[in-house]
Order: C-alpha cells, then sequence, then structure tokens
C-alpha cells in the first residue's frame, strides 16, 4: 500500500471511529472526557498556527480563550440569545487578538513570549479583580447550552457530536492552511524572516494574520469550553491555562497537524487521572514539562515517528545486508 | 497623616521591593538571555524561608540574608546543572523555568499549606519617624533604604568594578568576551545566583507588608516583566525607574480605581512598547 493510501485509510478509520464514539463508549463520564479532549485539541491547534508555523512562542493564549468564554458567558447571563452571544465573543476576541498582536509582534522570541505573558496576566486581573463586570472569584454561569437547528446540545452524546463538528472543521481549516500559500509564507517568515522580507513579503502582515487565526480558533474553543462546564472563572485565564496548552502543543511535537491533538489527548486524561487520585496536578504538570525538555525536546509525534522510520529502516536493512554477508565468502 | 502620603510611602515602598526583584530579573535576561519564569517563585520561596526563619526567633535581617544565600545556592545549582545543557535555546529555557515554577508552587502550598502567612513587622523596625508634622513609617523606609543601597551597591559593581567590566563584556558579545579569556559561564551562574539571591531577599524584606501566600510567584512574575520591559532589560537604571514607577501605579491605581489596577498597569508597557521598544533606558542591540 502506499504511503498517501495508508494515510487516507487511517484518517478514514480515525473519522469513524471518532463519529461513532458515544456508540462504542456508551460511558457518559468518558463520552465527557472525548469532548474535553476535542475542544482543547481545537484549542491546541490554534495555538500550534503561533507556536509551530510561526515560531512565535505565546503564552497569553489563555486570554484570549478566555476572552471569548467570558464574552458569551456575560452576553447569556444579560439576558441575551446564544446566536448573538456567541458572534459577539468571536468578534471581541478577534480585536483582542487584533491588540496582543500589535503589541507583541513589536519583538520576535523571547520577546513575544514576555509581552503576551504580560498581557495575559493583565486580562487574568481584569477578570479577577474588575468585580462589578466579571463577578470576581466566583464566575460566571451559564444557565443552558444552545440547540443551534434545533438540535438540542444538553446531553453528553448531543454535545459531543456538536464539538466534533466543530473540531472537523479545525483540523480541515488547519489542513487547508498548511498547504496554503499563507501558511508557506507563514512557514518562511519562521524560518528566514530576513530573506522574506527582502523577497518583498510583509513579514509584519502574515505574523498579524496568523494571529488572528489563531486568537479566532482560540475564541471557538473558548466558548465550547463554557458551554461544556456551563461555567467560566478566572482559574481558567490564569497562566497555567496557558501553560497547559503549550504543554499540549510541545508534547505533541510542533508544526504537525496530529502533534497538539495527541498532546491535548495525553494532558487531557493525564489532567482526569491524575486529579482523581492526588491533588498535586500542577507538580505533575511541572515535572511533565521538565521531563519533556529533558528527554524528548521534539515533542512526543516527531519522537515516535523517527523512531517508527529508524525501526522500519533497520527491517529493510536486515534481508539486504544478509547477501553481502554471505558474499564475504566466510565459512 | 493624610491618604496620599500613605499611598506615597506604600509606592515607594513596593518599588523598592519591586527593584529587588526585578534587578536580577534584568540582569539574567539581559547577560544570559534566559528569560527566568521561576524569578516569581524565587520571590515566594525566599519570603517562606524566611517566614520559617522567623518563627525560630531568628533576627529580621539574617533571615532575610539566609534566606538570600540559600536562594542564591539553588539558583547556582538550576543554572549550572539544567539550564546550562539548554544555552541558546530560548523556548526549552522557558518552559524548563516555567516547569519549575509550577513545581516550587505546589511544593510551597504541600509545606507551608494555603494559608497566608505574615510576620510582625520586626521590633527594630516598629513606629514611625516624624518630619515636621508628618509621620512616616520605619519599617516602609527602610525597605526602600535597603533597595537603594542594593541598588548604588550593584551600580558600583556592574560600573566600576573589573567583574562588573567582565559582566558588561558578557552582556555585550559574549563570544568575545570567551576570546579574550573572560570565563563567561561562571559569571552566568554567578549572575543567575545573585539574582536568585537578590529575589529571596526581597520576599523576606517584603513579607510583614506582601505577607507570603501561594500565587504571590504568579502575582510578582508580572510586575518584574512590566518593569523590565518598561526600563530596558539589562539596565540598572531601568530597573529602579521602572520599579518605582509601578510601585506608584500599582499602589494609586489600586486607590482609584481598584477594579482597573492591572489596566493601569498595563498602559506606561503600551506606551513604552509602542513609542520606544527597547525600554526606557534600553541600548538597540545590534
Amino acid at each position: 500500500m502506499s504511503s498517501r493510501a495508508l494515510r487516507v485509510g487511517a484518517l478514514s478509520v480515525a473519522f469513524i471511529v471518532l463519529a461513532a464514539l458515544p456508540i462504542w463508549v456508551g460511558n457518559q463520564y468518558y463520552i465527557n472526557i472525548a469532548s474535553q479532549i476535542l475542544f482543547w485539541a481545537v484549542f491546541a491547534l490554534a495555538l500550534n498556527v503561533l507556536v509551530g508555523y510561526g515560531g512565535l512562542v505565546s503564552l497569553g493564549h489563555a486570554a484570549l480563550f478566555a476572552m471569548a468564554g467570558y464574552t458569551a458567558g456575560l452576553m447569556l447571563a444579560a439576558g441575551h440569545g446564544h446566536f448573538a452571544a456567541d458572534l459577539t465573543a468571536i468578534v471581541v476576541t478577534l480585536i483582542t487578538s487584533a491588540v496582543f498582536a500589535v503589541l507583541a509582534l513589536r519583538s520576535t522570541g523571547i520577546g513575544f513570549l514576555m509581552i503576551t505573558l504580560a498581557l495575559g496576566q493583565i486580562l487574568w486581573g481584569i477578570a479577577y479583580r474588575w468585580a462589578s463586570l466579571t463577578n470576581g472569584d466566583n464566575g460566571v454561569n451559564v444557565r443552558s447550552r444552545p440547540a443551534p437547528f434545533g438540535f438540542e446540545l444538553a446531553t453528553a452524546d448531543a454535545f459531543y457530536y456538536a464539538t466534533f463538528v466543530v473540531f472537523v472543521l479545525a483540523v480541515m481549516s488547519m489542513a487547508v492552511f498548511v498547504r496554503s500559500p499563507f501558511g508557506a509564507s507563514l512557514r518562511g517568515t519562521r524560518d528566514q524572516a530576513r530573506r522574506m522580507n527582502a523577497l518583498g513579503y510583509n513579514v509584519w502582515l502574515i505574523r498579524f494574520l496568523a494571529f488572528l487565526l489563531s486568537g479566532f480558533w482560540s475564541g471557538i474553543a473558548g466558548i465550547l469550553f463554557v458551554y461544556y462546564n456551563q461555567f467560566i472563572s478566572p482559574q481558567v485565564v490564569a497562566l497555567q491555562t496557558s501553560a497547559e496548552v503549550l504543554l499540549m502543543v510541545i508534547s505533541g511535537g510542533t508544526a504537525t497537524l496530529l502533534g497538539p491533538i495527541a498532546g491535548a489527548t495525553i494532558v487531557v486524561i493525564m489532567k482526569n487521572v491524575v486529579s482523581a487520585y492526588i491533588e498535586r496536578w500542577n507538580l505533575v504538570l511541572g515535572i511533565i514539562f521538565v521531563a519533556i525538555i529533558s528527554f524528548m525536546p521534539e515533542g512526543l509525534v516527531p519522537g515516535t515517528v523517527r523512531l517508527w522510520r529508524m525501526g522500519r529502516q533497520a527491517l529493510r536493512a536486515k534481508p539486504a545486508a544478509k547477501p553481502d554477508k554471505l558474499r564475504d565468502g566466510r565459512p | 497623616m493624610s491618604l496620599w502620603l500613605t499611598l506615597a510611602v506604600n509606592s515607594i515602598a513596593l518599588g523598592g521591593l519591586l527593584f529587588l526583584l526585578s534587578a536580577g530579573f534584568s540582569l539574567i535576561f539581559g547577560l544570559m538571555r534566559i528569560p527566568n519564569l521561576m524569578h516569581g517563585s524565587f520571590f515566594m520561596l525566599g519570603a517562606y524561608f524566611g517566614v520559617t526563619f522567623l518563627g525560630k526567633g531568628m533576627n529580621f535581617f539574617l533571615a532575610a540574608l539566609l534566606s538570600g544565600v540559600a536562594m542564591a545556592i539553588i539558583g547556582a545549582a538550576i543554572e549550572r546543572f539544567l539550564l546550562r545543557r539548554l544555552a541558546g535555546q530560548e523556548l526549552p529555557q522557558v518552559l524548563l523555568t516555567l516547569g519549575f515554577s509550577f513545581i516550587v508552587a505546589d511544593i510551597c502550598l504541600m509545606i507551608w499549606t494555603g494559608d497566608p502567612w505574615q510576620p510582625p513587622t520586626p521590633r527594630e523596625l516598629v513606629g514611625a519617624v516624624q518630619v515636621a508634622s508628618l509621620f512616616f513609617p520605619i519599617y516602609r523606609l527602610a525597605i526602600v533604604a535597603v533597595a537603594v543601597v542594593i541598588a548604588i551597591a550593584l551600580w558600583l559593581l556592574v560600573d566600576w568594578t573589573r567583574l562588573g567590566a567582565m559582566i558588561r563584556a558578557g552582556v555585550d558579545d559574549a563570544p568575545i568576551a570567551r576570546v579574550v579569556g573572560i570565563k563567561v559561564s561562571q559569571l552566568f551562574t554567578l549572575v543567575f545566583a545573585l539574582g536568585a539571591g537578590l529575589a529571596a531577599f526581597g520576599g523576606v524584606m517584603g513579607a510583614p507588608y506582601l505577607s507570603v501566600y501561594p500565587g504571590l510567584d504568579a502575582e510578582m512574575l508580572p510586575l518584574a516583566l512590566i518593569v523590565v520591559i518598561l526600563g530596558g532589560t539589562g539596565s540598572l537604571l531601568g530597573a529602579l525607574v521602572g520599579s518605582f514607577l509601578i510601585g506608584f501605579l500599582y499602589n494609586f491605581g489600586q486607590a482609584m480605581f481598584p477594579d482597573l489596577a492591572y489596566v493601569i498597569l498595563f498602559l506606561p508597557m503600551l506606551l513604552v512598547l509602542v513609542l520606544r521598544p527597547q525600554g526606557l533606558f534600553g541600548r538597540v542591540v545590534t
């Protein structure tokens, strides 16, 4: 089988398995975890646009995620409809992303990271301190999930299907983005910013648009998050959230489509398992960070791919090596 | 004493603490290009050390010094054995220090519990001095005095000693500094230890004022970041001016617009980023 056919086959199998997940899993608890994995994966894919393809590491993305969640939550609490609330949330998140981008893109590398970190902490401060708007530490409750096209999302199954549809759209948009001239030029600005500039590309604009794309999908993930939990609090805006999603991207492998999805799966499952036994999730999160940096700096997906290729080459090499040895003429 | 004067004194005191925190951060960032995201953790862990020493009946300044020395040793070990292996790789360094900050935060929560600790103001610093008809609390003035003394000491060290000249050479061009025989990696360890120690020292100095509680690290780190973005990386004068500026903005912002205190902190950073991206006292590195 050619590698292309293999990929199409694997993708179709994955699609069918995921689409039918509520049927073969059955248990509500696990279906809910699957929903969590999918919307975190959307968030991780969004961050990967900047981290993986743009080479711009943001530590303030929780602010964009939470901006959408808070806007939707507050609009709903004020009595607006779901459509208006979600639309406003996306628009507000895009505006916030634009402001973040304009400020953070004054710099690249560590400077970019530091500025996004500072901006993220400022939004955390607003969520936490501006109690008259955000209800401070008590958070915002969302009374009901929406019913798009008359499809009620109240049950775990229904919510999973809705999340799955969004997830598939996100993966498709990422696949298109990666292959598009825009994706190629973004990778160009990552690898050779000055050369891209000399070739006449507007490096700043390419990065700015990438930031908006990233912000858009972060916002979508944030809306899914707030509908899933029906609650949002300043905890979501905290540095831990930005760090967790960055861990998803990096542990899975940056600049791959599958990496952030694998990373989100690992981190969400680990978080649920660890939280069930001990209260020390932050400790575990920190240790995973340190361990990945020390032992598998390229991430789990590229690391596994590397091992897989090495294994296959070793298998192919063996039969070819045998006749050589025979020709040596040794007994 | 009027409200404004109280605020001003508090602002200067907070500025002093911020300088102790961000001077090291700025040097580490400027010299080693390490975005040390565990700097807030040094501050918090140092403060917890100090609280423990104080609980054993130790003198306040001795506790602060001891905590600073302990943290300098820990900092040196982290730099020498972990960060050194990642030299020049910014992203892994960020993630490593971030990972450590989570580990430290959780360990502190385990050992010192989630309750805030607020040691009493040291006995020798209780009370106030009277100037004309105004009273100034001695403890707040002491923080400022200590910060100013350390600022002058750091300035003398960096600008007027051989060691300082070597550090500056390392900041400007590490490869060339190495070529002329300066042991830049030893300087790195030294500067990292110094920064960690200063942060811990500041944490203890500030403990009776800020108190020590889980999340203090995440609250101090962005302040150090903003100070450094404002003042310019690697610039001590920038760190000093930025610290007092942020001290004033933070206290006056909290008093006048409590809801928006964080936004007010962010405005000068925004202005500096747009008008002078290298920071107020930063140099453009070519």
